[in-house]
C-alpha cells in the first residue's frame, strides 16, 4: 500500500534567506494518526504549507498518495483537507456558506455540498449556527468550523495545524473523540500540536522537527519506550517522615503527604511501593510529574536525549 | 478536475461574488445610480443646455453613453479589487488556493463576478438616464460586445491591482489617481475634435478613449476613433491583462510564500 504522504529531502529557503527546512524526509502511512511536533519556528507550518500549496518549496519531493505535487498538484489537493493554525475564512459569510462554498471549490455540485455541510456541521455541533455570520462564533466554534470545511470533500488525508489551540478542555476532548472516529473510518490524520498530552493520546506515530530538521521519526510506543527516566509524585494516606529514603531511588519529600520519586529505566515502581509500605506509608494515588512525552520532547529539541 | 467540476467551482465563485455585492447593495449599486443622476442633472441638463450640440447631438445625448460606460468601468474594477483584496486580507483566498480549482477558473470566477456587477449597474444607470433623455440604440451588437469586453478588461485590471495591494489604501490609489483621470480624459464629456492635435494624439494612448467611443458608436452611431481600431485596442488590452493576471496566479506572486 502506498503511503499517504511521502516527503523526500524537502527544503525551503524564504526570500529573506531564512532556511526553514533543511532537506527533511518522512513518510506517513495510510490510516495513520501522525503527530508532527516541534517548537515554534521549527518548520512544521512551512511543511504543511508546502503540502497544501500555500508555500512553494525550494527543493525536494512531496507525494500525496500516488500524486506527486510537481506532476499533478490538483490530484494531490483533492485528497487533502487542511485545517490551518489561523482562522482563514471570511468573517462576514455564514457558517453554512463557508462550508458549502468549499465543496464547490473541490468541484462538488451545490446539492452535494449542502448535504455534506449538514452532515459535518451536525457532527461538529454547529448546525444550529449554520445561518449566523462566522465572526459571531466563539474561538472553539471557529476551529470546529474549519474542521467541517476541511472535511466537506471527504479527504483521505486530513492535516490539522494546532486544531485545539485556545479550545477549552471539554471541547478539546470532544474534538479528540471526533478525530479518532474519522481516523477509525479510514482518514489518515497529521496533527501538529503544542499539547503533548494530545499527541500522546491520539497519535500512533510521531515526527519531531527542530531548526528545519527531523530529529525523531518513530512510533509513539517506541519513543516512550526510550524514556530513560520518569518522575512520579505519590500522594500518601499517612504522614511522611521528615526524611524519607528509598533504596536505589532518588526521592524528595514535597510535603507531609506527597513525595517525588525518580524511576530510572530498568527499575520497577513496585519496589517503591514495597519500600514505602515497609515504612508504614500507604499510597492514595500516583501521577507523572510532567507529561512523559513532554520530557522526551524537551530532551530531543535541546539535544539531550 | 474534469469540466463539470471546474464549472461547479466557477459557479461557486460567481455565486459568492454576486451574493457579496447584493448583500452590500447600498455600497455597491446605489452610489453609481446617485452619482450618475447628479452627472445627468449637472452636466446634461444645467451645463449641457448652455453648451448646445456636440458631435451632432444634444450634449445630454452625447454624455449619456460615456457616463454609462464610466459606471461599468468603475464598478467592474472596484468589485474585483475590493473582493479579491478582501479575501487576501482575511486569508480566505487560501480556501481557493488549497483547492484543486485551476487558476484560470479562479480568475474567471472573480472577473465574471465583476462583469455582472458592471452590467447590473449599467442597467440601473441606463434606466436613470431615461428620465433625462431618449435613448435610441444604433447597434445592439456593438453595445453588447463593448460592454462585455470593457467590463472584462477592467475586472482584470482590478484583479491585478488586488494582487499587488498590501493595504486598503493601495486599492484606492489606482482608481483615484489613474482610473478617474483616464475616464475624465477619455472623451466622456467632450469630443476629441475639440483637442489640439498633440493632445488628441496623446489621448489615443488612453484605453478609455476607445471604450467610450466604441460604446458611443453603438448608441449614437458616431465615434472619434475608427470602430475596428477601438475593438482591436480593447481586445489587445484585455488579452494583455488576462495574460498578466494568469502569470500572477501561476507564479503565486504575493499570494503564496
Amino acid at each position: 500500500m502506498i503511503p499517504a504522504l511521502t516527503i523526500e529531502r524537502l527544503s525551503k529557503v524564504y526570500d529573506n534567506g531564512f532556511e526553514a527546512l533543511k532537506g527533511i524526509s518522512l513518510t506517513v502511512e495510510q490510516g495513520d494518526f501522525y503527530a508532527l511536533l516541534g517548537p515554534n519556528g521549527a518548520g512544521k507550518s512551512t511543511t504543511i504549507g508546502i503540502i497544501c500549496s500555500l508555500v512553494s518549496k525550494s527543493g525536494g519531493r512531496v507525494q500525496v498518495f500516488d500524486a506527486d505535487i510537481d506532476e499533478d498538484f490538483p490530484a494531490a489537493k483533492k485528497t487533502i483537507g487542511i485545517v490551518p493554525q489561523e482562522f482563514n475564512f471570511n468573517m462576514f459569510e455564514t457558517v453554512s456558506d463557508i462550508v458549502v462554498n468549499q465543496g464547490g471549490y473541490y468541484g462538488m455540485p451545490v446539492e452535494l455540498s449542502r448535504e455534506r455541510a449538514e452532515k459535518y456541521l451536525k457532527e461538529l455541533g454547529l448546525w444550529d449556527k449554520r445561518n449566523v455570520t462566522s465572526r459571531t462564533l466563539s474561538g472553539g466554534m471557529k476551529r470546529r468550523l474549519m474542521i467541517a470545511r476541511a472535511l466537506v470533500h471527504e479527504p483521505r488525508l486530513l492535516i490539522l495545524d494546532e486544531p485545539t489551540a485556545g479550545v477549552d478542555i471539554e471541547m478539546r476532548r470532544s474534538m479528540w473523540d471526533f478525530l479518532q472516529q474519522i481516523n477509525a473510518e479510514g482518514t489518515t490524520i497529521i496533527l501538529t500540536t503544542h499539547y503533548l498530552e494530545e499527541a500522546e493520546a491520539l497519535c500512533r506515530h510521531i515526527g519531531i522537527i527542530n531548526h528545519g530538521e527531523i530529529v525523531e521519526n518513530t512510533s509513539m510506543r517506541e519513543l516512550l519506550r526510550r524514556l530513560h527516566r520518569e518522575v512520579f509524585i505519590l500522594d500518601t494516606e499517612d504522614t511522611l517522615p521528615e526524611v524519607i529514603s528509598i533504596a536505589d531511588f532518588t526521592c524528595r519529600r514535597l510535603d507531609e503527604h506527597s513525595v517525588e520519586v525518580e524511576v530510572q529505566k530498568g527499575q520497577h515502581i513496585n519496589d517503591v511501593f514495597a519500600a514505602l509500605d515497609a515504612q508504614g506509608v500507604r499510597i492514595n494515588s500516583m501521577r507523572n510529574r510532567a507529561n512523559r512525552l513532554e520530557e522526551m520532547f524537551v530532551n530531543l529539541v535541546e539535544g539531550v536525549a | 478536475m474534469n469540466a463539470t467540476e471546474q464549472f461547479n467551482a466557477f459557479m461557486t465563485i460567481l455565486r459568492k461574488e454576486i451574493k457579496r455585492y447584493l448583500r452590500i447593495w447600498t455600497q455597491t449599486l446605489l452610489p453609481s445610480a446617485i452619482t450618475m443622476s447628479l452627472y445627468f442633472v449637472i452636466f446634461g441638463t444645467l451645463i449641457g443646455s448652455r453648451i448646445g450640440e456636440m458631435g451632432g447631438f444634444s450634449y445630454m445625448q452625447f454624455v449619456v453613453p460615456g457616463l454609462i460606460m464610466m459606471a461599468i468601468v468603475t464598478n467592474s474594477y472596484s468589485n474585483v479589487v475590493s473582493s479579491f483584496f478582501g479575501s487576501k486580507f482575511n486569508h480566505s483566498v487560501e480556501e481557493l488556493l488549497v483547492s484543486p480549482t485551476p487558476n484560470y477558473v479562479i480568475l474567471m470566477g472573480y472577473v465574471v463576478g465583476g462583469v455582472t456587477r458592471g452590467l447590473l449597474v449599467a442597467v440601473v444607470v441606463t434606466l436613470v438616464s431615461l428620465f433625462f433623455t431618449d435613448m435610441q440604440i444604433h447597434s445592439y451588437l456593438v453595445v453588447v460586445s463593448v460592454v462585455l469586453m470593457t467590463s472584462t478588461l477592467f475586472a482584470l485590471a482590478g484583479f491585478i491591482n488586488a494582487v499587488y495591494a498590501n493595504s486598503f489604501d493601495d486599492i484606492s490609489i489606482i482608481p483615484t489617481f489613474v482610473l478617474t483621470p483616464l475616464i475624465y480624459l477619455g472623451g466622456v464629456f467632450y469630443s476629441m475634435d475639440l483637442l489640439p492635435d498633440f493632445w488628441a494624439a496623446v489621448s489615443r494612448l488612453n484605453p478609455l478613449v476607445y471604450v467610450v467611443n466604441a460604446f458611443r458608436y453603438g448608441v449614437l452611431g458616431v465615434s472619434d476613433v475608427s470602430l475596428s481600431v477601438a475593438f482591436g485596442m480593447i481586445a489587445l488590452f484585455t488579452v494583455a491583462a488576462f495574460g498578466y493576471s494568469m502569470h500572477l496566479l501561476n507564479s503565486g506572486k504575493r499570494l503564496r510564500q
